[in-house]
């Protein structure tokens, strides 16, 4: 096992935590993805999408600056040295179909991973729990069938 | 200050899914692939965001109110509907497709591929579909 991949992961982990506990403590509000853009996107609320937005850049330029520090502190698992992002793992074809399913099904069951996996399990809230159960075997299933089914053990 | 406090939420955030590796949708893949090479990576991820929080929400509930806002406002619904179930079962097909939840998605868009702007762009559709689904 790859004790420092782990650690990077526990790292960061703590640090999207450390996220969502500043949101909640300024603003008081749930740190979701998938519900602070599709807001901003599309319902735009008054006085309520600027810290949003904020939200939206902040995030692109987290991975910005471990790049700009020379990607040292990235972890991506087969890229070159220094790579902070890593490659989209199919075509157009297939990221369209799977932006759609994300998109409809965050929008439909109302969180992601971090509305529901982070923030969710950690106010142990039982929809989020059934949630994150739910979207994570669905997941576990479509990678079994696309690598070991369809992709034939690749 | 609103402003400052989400750009701040939203740097943390971006920095911890750039170090904890999660802007890699091999490694994402890589934990939901049971039967290849397993790659432990998101369940050190999870856990240290879930604990963080778990520990960081109660803090901040007991001060009695945010610092920017009148109250906190958390999700009231308790129901279990299977627009919840069904919601999460497309999105779990979606990210097992691609490894890509909403957040690194969005945080990965310096790495400018045209797969990924396709992801993202379906994405935003598929959000504005779901509420006319109302």
């Amino acid at each position: 096992m790859d004790w420092m991949a782990s650690l990077q992961g526990l790292v960061g982990g703590v640090l999207i935590g450390l996220s969502a506990v500043w949101l909640m403590a300024t603003m008081g509000r749930i740190a979701g993805i998938s519900g602070i853009l599709s807001s901003l996107i599309w319902a735009r609320p008054k006085g309520d999408s600027a810290w949003r937005l904020t939200f939206l850049l902040g995030l692109i330029s987290g991975p910005l600056l471990v790049m700009a520090l020379g990607g040292g502190l990235g972890n991506v698992a087969a890229g070159a040295p220094g790579a902070v992002i890593g490659e989209p793992a199919g075509g157009v074809a297939l990221m369209l179909l799977a932006g759609l399913l994300v998109g409809v099904g965050t929008g439909l069951g109302s969180g992601c991973t971090s509305g529901h996996g982070v923030c969710g399990l950690a106010r142990l809230s039982p929809r989020s729990l059934l949630a994150t159960l739910t979207f994570l075997i669905a997941a576990i299933v479509t990678v079994y069938m696309v690598r070991h089914v369809i992709g034939g053990g690749a | 200050m609103k402003a400052l406090a989400g750009y701040v939420a939203g740097l943390l955030f971006g920095l911890g899914l750039a170090i904890s590796g999660m802007t890699d949708p091999a490694r994402v893949l890589g934990f939901l692939d049971l039967a290849g090479a397993w790659d432990p990576t998101l369940m050190f991820v999870l856990g240290g965001a879930v604990v963080t929080t778990f520990i960081g929400y109660r803090l901040a509930w007991a001060r009695g109110r945010p610092l920017f806002e009148a109250s906190f406002q958390l999700p009231t619904r308790r129901d279990l509907d299977a627009r919840l179930l069904g919601g999460a079962a497309l999105f779990g097909i979606g990210w097992g497709l691609s490894g890509y939840c909403p957040g690194p998605a969005v945080a990965s868009i310096a790495g400018l591929s045209l797969p990924l702007v396709a992801m993202l762009g379906a994405m935003v559709a598929g959000w504005y579909l779901a509420r006319r689904m109302g």
